[in-house]
């Protein structure tokens, strides 16, 4: 399907380009078992249940949701650091779903990920240079000799002083930390990079020296971004197409200016009203919706749509009964819903949780 | 709430907490860590009072220190923590303690670690009734139901036999903002209350935050590092640098007429939901300095665009610029302003 967005520069959806990664009915649940001795599973936890999802070359791919919406959890699917339940991955037209770790080796220069905590994903006895210069010598892709120099020019290119070659973690802050990982994901000249919340570790001023660097980085190396964020700025920021999750589906899919513009599934709705906005005067003049409650248990996750029970806008009984599928309701916009969103204001408040009656529906 | 007479002697206009040029020093193996170097603001009834800084600016040591959570033994004070006409840096820690939990209260970051994991959330806030008034133990859980119910939370009755490890996060940090509560404090301080949340969690909290202000007058200060918080949840704004206040005055001075080249950083550095198109970011160059080797003059100066040569020797000082709003700044208020009209409002 051909179709122009808003975004020029969005290489997507044109005819014939095979997407860079694609993953179609993508499952994984982590069984729940009860009993010390004899483990009966009784239940599933589905993190990740039922998604599709396209990522074309050159452009960034922002994903977001709230804590257990299953946004890490497909990274971890992705990049084979968790084993699929269900569905199927191809990378640049290569299924790789069932490959061994010994088949992964190839493809895992070409698809590295950046880590959210800085702090646990540095190896503390190691110095940054083995850590960065690790890639090099697993895929033996730079001779021996020749690793420290290579590894020299990566720091540079990330904004490290070169001299701290033999420097250990801990004496780095957060933000160059975060470099590091930048660096070690960017070693081997890989074609896609899954960052897993890759700034929400970091001061603001540091945040932006990040997403400033990914950008150039992006820009030289012709990367292609799978960039999870719970930031929507941050998300909007960086992101050509984003992608809503909500209890490991996915609720709406949309070019970045189409969505904060014009949401259409109502927890994109809500969740893009209750991000505080730097700007006391519009901060106090625009309607603000607060969801009530908290996320449910993907153990037992709503019957029908998974966002009726906080929705505002839920019609029942159909939204409590039948699940609604992806349509596409504008060209590259998809949502999730039976009732998508209108218009602004579309989306009535209702009243805030507080000692009055609870309990949604 | 209950019968419970609020006490009403800080009624005449005076503020309800004075601090006066507070000094925080660490002696440690390295040197001196000047956490906080010089601080003075003053909170009233009934206000929320943002402060803003990155890591180790000194805004959490600031408020542990009226808290007076931070022990005389590892720490140098200096200066005047004056709460309701009694100075809390000269307080003994019997007296403090009366203070802390009954006349101020705490909520952290990290509502998990900071909520005993061993007992029921209903005992954890129930002990802080019975540590601080003699009634009986019926009383003080009623009350902590009570609270819970008021602070959203579904089923008091059954939430209230719950563990913390129960609860999810935005339950848990219900549950400490009900504990800091359930005594009616005059001051309720919340450090960095909402980070670990969702955003969706964060609005019900903060709104939560707010209108319990509004029902027991209190005052509010929320440590944070998020623009977009304080713009929607504060009244009054402090910035902290290397432990000193940069810039200080309403939401509006700092968001629309902000005077510290720091400031203009912070806002040009976040992404913002409202902007037009994406532009590129312009983060603030460099890093936080050490807290122990603190840049001669203004702190701010190695990483400032503007800097001068006054800059390097001379520490500005807070001056005033029109009302509330004082900035420490050497850059001529003209300067400030065409810079601020320039690079901040419309940035090319």
């Amino acid at each position: 399907m051909t179709t122009q967005t808003s975004q020029p520069s969005a290489p997507h959806r044109k005819a014939g380009v095979t997407p860079l990664l694609k993953v179609s009915g993508a499952r994984k649940y982590f069984p729940v078992t009860r009993g010390i001795i004899f483990q009966r599973r009784v239940g599933d936890v589905k993190a990740v249940d039922d998604v599709d999802l396209e990522v074309y070359p050159g452009e960034t791919v922002g994903l977001v949701g709230e804590t257990g919406c299953g946004k890490t959890t497909l990274a971890r699917v992705i990049t084979k650091l968790h084993e699929t339940t269900a569905g199927k991955l191809e990378f640049d037209g290569e299924d790789y779903t069932r490959y061994s770790r010994r088949q992964m080796r190839p493809l895992r220069r070409q698809m590295q990920i950046i880590f959210q905590d800085p702090y646990a994903s540095l190896n503390p006895r190691k110095t940054v240079g083995s850590i960065i210069g690790d890639p090099y010598r697993i895929h033996s892709v730079v001779p021996k000799d020749q690793i420290k120099t290579s590894v020299q020019g990566l720091m540079e290119r990330v904004g490290l002083n070169p001299e701290h070659y033999n420097r250990y973690p801990h004496e780095f802050s957060g933000g160059q930390r975060q470099r590091v990982g930048v660096a070690r994901a960017l070693a081997l000249t890989p074609r896609l990079i899954v960052c897993d919340e890759p700034v929400s570790a970091l001061d603001v001023s540091i945040q932006a020296q990040i997403l400033n660097l990914l950008e150039d980085l992006q820009r030289e190396f012709n990367l292609t971004y799978l960039f999870i964020a719970h930031d929507l700025s941050v998300v909007r920021h960086v992101s050509d197409r984003i992608v809503v999750m909500y209890l490991g589906k996915v609720a709406e899919i949309a070019p970045q200016a189409d969505l904060y513009r014009d949401p259409k599934h109502p927890y994109t709705g809500t969740l893009l009203s209750a991000v505080p906005i730097p700007d006391p005067d519009l901060a106090r003049a625009r309607q603000r919706i607060i969801l009530q409650g908290d996320v449910p248990s993907p153990i037992d996750p709503p019957k029908g749509c998974r966002f009726h029970p906080r929705c505002p806008k839920a019609q029942f009984p159909i939204c409590a009964t039948e699940e609604p599928q992806l349509r596409e309701l504008a060209p590259g916009h998809a949502a999730a819903c039976h009732f998508p969103l209108t218009g602004p204001g579309d989306l009535v408040a209702r009243p805030l949780p507080g000692a009055e009656a609870q309990g949604p529906g | 709430m209950t019968g419970r007479s609020r006490r009403d002697d800080t009624e005449d206009g005076q503020p309800l907490l004075e601090v006066r040029d507070l000094k925080v020093h660490f002696p440690t193996a390295d040197g001196l860590v000047k956490a906080v170097d010089g601080v003075s603001f003053k909170i009233h009834r009934g206000e929320t009072l943002g402060v803003v800084g990155e890591s180790g600016s000194g805004k959490s040591v600031t408020f542990l220190t009226v808290m007076g959570l931070i022990g005389s033994r590892t720490a140098r004070f200096e200066g005047e923590v004056i709460f309701k006409g009694r100075d809390l840096l000269k307080l003994p820690v019997e007296e403090m303690r009366h203070i802390r939990g009954k006349e101020m209260g705490m909520v952290f970051q990290d509502p998990m670690t900071s909520l005993h994991p061993m007992y029921r959330v209903g005992y954890q806030i129930a002990e802080a009734v019975l540590a601080h008034e003699a009634t009986t133990k019926k009383a003080a859980w009623k009350l902590a139901l009570n609270l819970l119910g008021k602070v959203g939370i579904p089923k008091p009755e059954e939430a209230a036999r719950r563990y913390p490890h129960e609860f999810s996060g935005g339950m848990r940090q219900r549950a400490m903002i009900a504990m800091s509560l359930v005594l009616n404090p005059d001051l309720l301080i919340a450090d960095e209350p909402t980070t670990a949340l969702d955003v969706t969690v964060q609005a019900q909290i903060l709104d939560l935050i707010d209108r319990l202000r509004t029902e027991f007058n209190a005052a509010v200060v929320i440590i944070t590092h998020d623009l977009g918080v304080v713009a929607e949840h504060c009244d009054r704004i402090q910035v902290m640098y290397a432990g000193r206040i940069v810039e200080t005055g309403m939401g509006r001075d700092l968001f629309y007429r902000g005077r510290h080249p720091y400031t203009w950083g912070l806002l040009q550095s976040i992404p913002r939901l409202d902007a037009g198109q994406s532009q590129r970011l312009l983060p603030i160059k460099g890093l936080p300095p050490s807290l122990i080797f603190v840049p001669p003059g203004c702190a701010f100066h190695p990483r400032c665009p503007y800097v001068m040569d006054v800059c390097r020797t001379e520490v500005p000082v807070l001056e005033p610029a029109g009302g509330p709003h004082m900035a420490a700044c050497h850059l001529p208020m003209e300067t400030q302003e065409r810079i601020f009209a320039e690079t901040v409002l419309q940035p090319t």
